[in-house]
């Protein structure tokens, strides 16, 4: 199965490398507009959630399109925009439940995770790994792991309380 | 491009407004940020200005290299005359604002004259405009952001402000951005409120082409792979700045009760673990946070526990705010820190200035020269946590007789209270000495007595003088990229060689500041980390300005002469206790009493000390007195300043 970006914004430092790595690589300049990740901040609470593609199964951006511009790519576990074919209409900005697909102002065309054609470069550049990449059955296992990490923890002190009782 | 930047003029006089390019021949003198501030500081002021009058230049900026596909080209400088010191005021301070700056295509601003009524000024893609900021005067730090952001209806606005202690002209009024990222120590921030300039707000989204695109990227993440490989930064990414403390003082290192310890007892509270398990308590397990495009990640997030202030959110406390109001004060309970830093972090104040001028109000107090009278019934003893917190807002504030006062400086404040206060002020060019004892570090006491910008730690300090590094290493460092063969020395307590490493770190610094980086990524806290012979790529690859190491050296030299031009014309003279390179008598007169063996019964020897000055000032090319020698100028390319190519 094709890996997925998984993002643990609990781990994010808001520090938006990965905007910044993200325009460079795709575009040779520095620019957050250009980004297709997007870090939105409650800086009032120090928190910080990085934003992208989900690339969905069941795209919404791909079932609205009406000219057909956007397909999956099942080998890279992608949604794609052939950009031969858009029309810039921005119905898939205004249909995408994530606002991950971005309209670009200065070339004038959507923009959307790619998943750097198989090596993101956010998840190679954010070193916190805020940003992994990862077979999407391993993110889950990985939550599992951490939640019961709590609960026998709370279990053993739940067991000493009962102890000293 | 990077290059095409521009350098605005803003009169908030009559309000006018003039953009220009910077010339490509001014970037290759002075690159950008800090080094190009002094030039424009020089030029743009004529000397002797009031501080406090519309007649001081303020200067905010970001390096050459900010927003580009570089680390942490984070920092935003910000410079002008020092309303603290009369001379040199420069402040620099991490955040996102910089970048903001850049984007809405700027790097330079030059803002002179005094607005009739509180204004701000905005920047967006390429427009300026001075708004009116009636409504958000007044506003501490963070609220006075989110007002702005409210009525430009524009949530991604970044800005930089003065607090109530600005506007309310404390010397040492930072600028201020996000929670706590603070452009601290000169009173930036008392300019800013002296000008009715509550803030500058920037919002862009114009491009930023980079030369080198795929260079950039991958020489970036080897910069960072090798930043973030140092043992140093692994650790301030997990504890932040204040893991410097605990080694700090159990060595013998922290100034306690001014400066009559140098160390501070039963202070398990406020140790660096003890300060994590806090945050991590109040925010959870990753609770660092950074500024743009930093891996380092420097900052902790806490929320305060107990009190008037539980439940507010802040960040820090840095290395600086566990001395200024725990250590300092002899106040070592972390909910005393915590709430102090969030105090200063609020009001826009310098911590590190205001805890040392408590500190030494104490020490007044403590001696009969400040009195129950004076300061209406406070009880000023050292150890009192109440004390420090209402002194804070006193000072902010300025309430009472102290308060008001200790708002002016210390030097100021001295003339006022009289007797022999001045004696126990522990200053350089009116500026506080940071919480850290330097009279077992000559190197370090060298740097504190010869910063530009006041005694200062973030100028010319050799840090890693004290990891007692083997020669090679040492040699390595410090004969690149100008060949170096005079002494060096392993031992921290020495003093030989330590005028050329200041000299190396004075000019390492100022090109980490014209460039536009943290210092955290280069040599200062760590020997691993990237220094000259490895910015030339950087600034090629994102800029396509093409520089060898010496020639980036060259700039660093010739921008601190320019500080230093600058100094002389607001009246430095070598020995002056008020505006020279000098420091206060305790550090000659008063041995130490606490600490390691190698520490303890020190002080700083006053002829070799003399004899560090003489030839640091020859390394600089400065005579006996501290004046450039005509052929240094003529090295340098500055015979004849102001010279106004911009
Ligand atoms: S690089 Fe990582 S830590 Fe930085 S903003 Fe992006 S996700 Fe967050
Ligand atoms: S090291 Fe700290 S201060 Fe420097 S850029 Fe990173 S987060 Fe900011």
């Amino acid at each position: 199965m094709a890996k997925a970006l998984y993002i643990d914004y609990q781990k994010c430092t808001g520090c938006r490398l990965c905007e910044l790595v993200c325009a460079v690589k795709h575009d040779g300049i520095s620019n957050p507009t250009r980004s297709r990740i997007k870090v939105m901040k409650w800086e009032a609470e120090g928190l910080y959630i990085p934003m992208s593609c989900q690339q969905c199964q069941d795209a919404p951006c791909l079932n609205v399109c009406p000219v057909k511009a956007i397909s999956r790519d099942e080998e890279l576990g992608r949604v794609v925009v052939d950009y031969d074919v858009c029309i810039g209409c921005r119905s898939c900005v205004a249909v995408c439940p994530f606002g991950a697909m971005n309209f670009n102002v200065i070339d004038k065309k959507v923009i959307k995770c790619d998943l750097c054609d198989g090596d993101p470069q956010c998840v190679r550049f954010c070193d916190v790994n805020a940003l992994e990449f990862v077979s999407p059955d391993e993110i889950s296992i990985g939550k599992k792991r951490d939640a019961a990490g709590r609960l026998s923890k709370a279990g053993r002190e739940a067991g000493v309380l009962l102890a000293e009782l | 491009m990077p290059l095409k930047r521009k350098i605005a003029y803003i009169d908030l006089t009559t309000g006018d407004i003039e953009v220009k390019p910077i010339p490509i021949e001014v970037r290759k003198k002075f690159l950008g940020g800090r080094g190009l501030d002094a030039y424009l500081l020089y030029n743009h002021t004529k000397k002797g200005c009031d501080p406090i009058g519309p007649d001081n230049t303020l200067m905010v900026s970001g390096g050459i290299l900010t927003a580009t596909c570089a680390s942490a080209t984070a920092r935003t400088h910000v410079m002008a005359k020092s309303p603290l010191t009369g001379l040199l005021g420069s402040a620099n301070m991490g955040g996102f604002f910089a970048p903001e700056m850049a984007w809405a295509g700027f790097h330079h601003l030059v803002i002179k004259g005094k607005a009739k009524h509180p204004v701000y000024i905005y920047i967006h893609n390429g427009e300026i405009e001075i708004r009116d900021a009636e409504g958000i005067w007044g506003l501490p730090v963070t609220d006075a952001q989110w007002a702005i952001r409210d009525d430009l209806g524009d949530q991604e606005v970044k800005s930089m402000v003065c607090g109530p202690a600005g506007e309310n002209l404390v010397a040492y009024a930072n600028v201020m951005t996000g929670i706590k990222n603070s452009g601290g120590r000169s009173g930036m921030g008392c300019v800013m409120g002296s000008k009715n300039l509550k803030a500058v707000a920037a919002r862009g989204t114009m491009d930023i082409k980079i030369a080198h695109p795929v260079e950039a990227l991958e020489y970036n993440k080897r910069f960072i792979d090798q930043i973030i490989s140092a043992k140093v930064n692994q650790t301030q990414g997990t504890l932040g700045t204040p893991f410097i403390w605990g080694a700090t003082n159990s060595w013998g290192g922290i100034r306690c009760r001014n400066f009559q310890y140098n160390q501070c007892e039963y202070a398990d509270d406020i140790e660096p673990e003890r300060i994590d398990e806090i945050c991590e308590e109040t925010m959870g397990p990753y609770h660092m946070t950074g500024c743009f495009g930093c891996q380092v990640h420097c900052r902790a997030q806490y929320k305060i526990t107990e009190g008037p202030y539980a439940g507010r959110y802040d960040e820090g406390p840095e290395y600086t705010s566990q001395g200024a109001f725990g250590g300092e004060t002899d106040t070592p309970r972390a909910n005393t820190v915590l709430v102090g830093n969030h105090l200063v972090d609020q009001y826009g104040m310098d911590n590190l200035e205001t805890g040392s001028l408590i500190a030494w109000a104490m020490e007044l107090y403590e001696k009969g020269i400040l009195t129950k009278k004076d300061t209406d019934g406070l009880d000023l003893s050292f150890g009192n946590d109440e004390a420090v917190i209402e002194m804070i807002d006193r000072i902010c504030y300025r309430k009472g007789f102290v308060g008001d006062t200790l708002a002016k400086g210390g030097i100021q404040a001295s003339k006022v209270f009289g007797k022999d206060s001045f004696q126990y002020l522990i200053q350089v060019k009116g500026m506080s000495n940071l919480h850290s004892d330097e009279r077992a570090t000559p190197a370090l006491a060298l740097n504190i007595a010869t910063g530009s910008r006041g005694s200062d730690h973030l100028r010319s300090r050799p840090a890693i003088d004290l990891y007692h590094l083997p020669q090679d290493v040492l040699r390595r460092i410090y004969s690149t990229p100008i060949p170096y063969d005079g002494p060096l020395s392993s031992e921290h307590t020495e003093y030989i060689g330590k005028p050329w490493q200041v000299f190396w770190q004075e000019n390492c610094y100022m090109a980490v500041d014209c460039l536009g980086i943290c210092k955290y990524h280069t040599t200062f806290l760590g020997a691993t980390l990237p220094n000259f012979e490895d910015w030339p790529k950087v600034l090629y690859y994102n800029t396509g300005l093409d520089m060898t190491p010496e020639e980036i050296w060259m700039v660093a030299r010739r921008c601190n002469m320019i500080e230093r031009l600058f100094n002389l014309r607001e009246g430095l003279t070598r020995n002056d206790l008020e505006k020279g390179d000098m420091l206060n008598h305790r550090y000659f007169d008063e041995p130490t009493r606490r600490g390691a063996p190698e520490v303890v019964g020190r002080v700083i020897e006053k002829d070799k000390f003399i004899k560090m000055i003489d030839e640091f000032y020859e390394h600089k090319g400065l005579d006996k007195d501290g004046n450039p020698k005509p052929e240094t100028l003529k090295e340098l390319d500055i015979e004849n300043e102001p010279s106004h190519l911009v």
